[in-house]
């Protein structure tokens, strides 16, 4: 209870929502790190996991990879970049678009290599490529694997971008660092309610984007199977 | 659909095992000492905390390893957090035993507007102001004390030795430090009322560590609060400005020790300590910690065995 108080309290100060430091600019500050992650990592994992669902080539290899991959820790390649590269857009880049990856690869290869051998064969028996089987009956079947890897990757990079604020680039993760060292709960409650609630937010829009992006066939079918 | 997301599953599987054998391996060794059944307050045993940066959790293992040496059965509860989290836990007496700093321990939690520079003025008002749970023992020499720091190409172009040269130049600097700086009484509200520092900006970034070091090599920022004992002072060549107004109190390592634990044999052990600590002896120890990166252990047990003490 006090947890929600504490939020509550800072949350309808007006002080909040106005200013360098308001609310507003700290969320438009913290989706743009977790937008920008989750293209860069979208524009590397998507093709690279349609490349080997659609080949099998480097399957074992990629799979492990990308499940080995998921135990970076974030925080700790943050400072390693700090470290290493000093304060540039790729310090913040790198760890957040490392977490990305792997649910995209993994989703979009398991989306592609899943589709029915039968399908396949007909696709070619009718005449087509390999390149027009690809566009045309591969990735659109694999869209909402595609999907659900892109979601599942967003909600980590929104999550996770509160990182940004260990090296001074502001974002929601201000209000918890800085609500921690000075003990003020209220400040660390009410920045980790807007999070949640940017989550949330993203699920929301992915849902969207799923209707709007996956065929209607695929939709009817996977309501059906649940 | 769901049996797609078997890798997924099995991911967060792995994880989640991962996360559950560190928990039993930390419960295994946080319990190797004493046993969580009997009472923790009882006479002769005690917890010892720290703060969350590498000097002051190799100031608690000299102390941990001593008193155990000693006969003392000792917790260890390391890495707490800042001043702000882990003073309430001593006062209460969840912790027994935290090495201090003296000059901020009296500005941040005892008189925020005192202004009691030297060792002697700090710790005689710690004694008249602190809690009646709570003691400071004997203070050593070694001193870590906060510092306006710069890079030595920075104090050379516009020849700096002192923070108060720095007030034509504030307006034009960013100013970098941990998040509670800007509402510490010696942070940024003390260097504008000691110097007339008002900063063009302040960056929020961690306790003098790896973070607030690149912030000042990568110029982001052209100052920032460095501790005195940072080996880094050293090999990133940075230069500590003089604080002829004492902004930062005298800041001698001191045990703060919640007083119903305490013992003749803790007290006496630790203030052994104390005599024996210099700020060249603990800059030593800390570089062997930070730069070296040997295990803490390692380097408490050959500190206190050079210095003569039980380990």
């Amino acid at each position: 209870m006090s947890f929600v108080r504490f939020a509550w309290s800072w949350l309808t100060s007006a002080q909040q929502w106005h200013g360098p430091d308001s609310i507003p600019v700290r969320v438009a500050q913290h989706l743009g790190y977790a937008g920008l992650s989750l293209l860069v990592a979208a524009a590397i994992a998507v093709p690279l996991g349609i490349l080997i669902g659609h080949t099998g080539r480097g399957r074992f290899f990629v799979l492990n990879l990308a499940n080995v991959w998921r135990a970076i820790p974030t925080l700790g390649l943050l400072i390693l970049m700090v470290v290493l590269l000093g304060f540039s857009a790729l310090t913040w880049l790198i760890p957040l678009v490392v977490l990305a990856i792997p649910p995209i690869l993994v989703n979009a290869f398991e989306g592609v290599a899943g589709v029915d051998p039968e399908l396949k064969d007909a696709a070619l028996g009718m005449g087509m490529t390999r390149w027009q089987m690809l566009r045309k009956v591969e990735v659109p079947l694999a869209t909402p694997l595609i999907v659900l890897g892109l979601r599942t990757a967003a909600i980590f990079v929104v999550a996770t971008a509160t990182i940004a604020a260990e090296i001074a680039l502001g974002g929601l993760g201000r209000y918890i660092l800085d609500g921690l060292a000075a003990n003020d709960y209220a400040e660390v409650a009410g920045g980790a309610t807007v999070i949640v609630v940017l989550a949330l937010a993203v699920q929301v829009i992915f849902v969207v984007l799923r209707r709007l992006i996956v065929p209607a066939g695929l939709r009817a079918q996977s309501r059906s199977s649940r | 659909m769901f049996a797609n997301r078997s890798p997924l599953r099995r991911g967060a599987v792995i994880g989640l095992a991962v996360t559950a054998s560190l928990a039993l391996a930390a419960c295994g060794s946080s319990s190797s000492n004493s046993n969580p059944l009997s009472s923790g307050k009882a006479k002769g045993s005690v917890v010892i905390g720290s703060a969350n940066f590498p000097e002051n959790e190799l100031l608690a293992e000299i102390y941990s390893l001593a008193l155990t040496a000693k006969g003392v059965k000792v917790t260890d509860k390391f890495n707490i957090g800042s001043r702000e989290i882990y003073y309430p836990e001593v006062k209460k007496g969840a912790v027994s035993i935290i090495p201090e700093y003296n000059g901020t321990l009296l500005t941040v939690e005892v008189d925020s507007s005192s202004t009691a520079a030297t060792t002697a003025q700090v710790n005689a008002a710690l004694n008249s102001g602190l809690p009646s749970t709570l003691e400071i023992l004997n203070s050593s020499s070694a001193q870590d004390s906060d510092s306006v720091t710069v890079t030595q190409a920075f104090a050379k172009k516009y020849h700096l030795t002192s923070i108060a040269q720095l007030k034509p130049l504030a307006s034009k600097m960013v100013f970098g430090g941990p998040p509670e700086f800007p509402t510490r009484s010696d942070g940024l509200k003390g260097l504008k009322k000691n110097y007339g520092l008002v900063f063009k900006g302040f960056d929020p970034l961690d306790e003098s560590g790896p973070i607030t070091l690149a912030a000042l090599q990568d110029g982001k920022v052209q100052a920032a609060d460095v501790f005195t004992t940072t080996p880094q002072i050293i090999s990133d060549h940075l230069v500590s400005l003089a604080d002829p107004k004492f902004n930062f109190a005298a800041q001698n390592v001191t045990p703060l020790v919640y007083k119903p634990a305490m013992t003749s044999t803790i007290i006496n052990t630790l203030n052994a300590i104390s005599a024996k600590l210099t700020t060249p002896e603990l800059l030593a120890i800390d570089t062997q910690v930070i730069v070296d990166h040997q295990n803490y252990q390692t380097v408490a047990t050959n500190w206190l065995k050079s210095a003569g003490l039980p380990y």
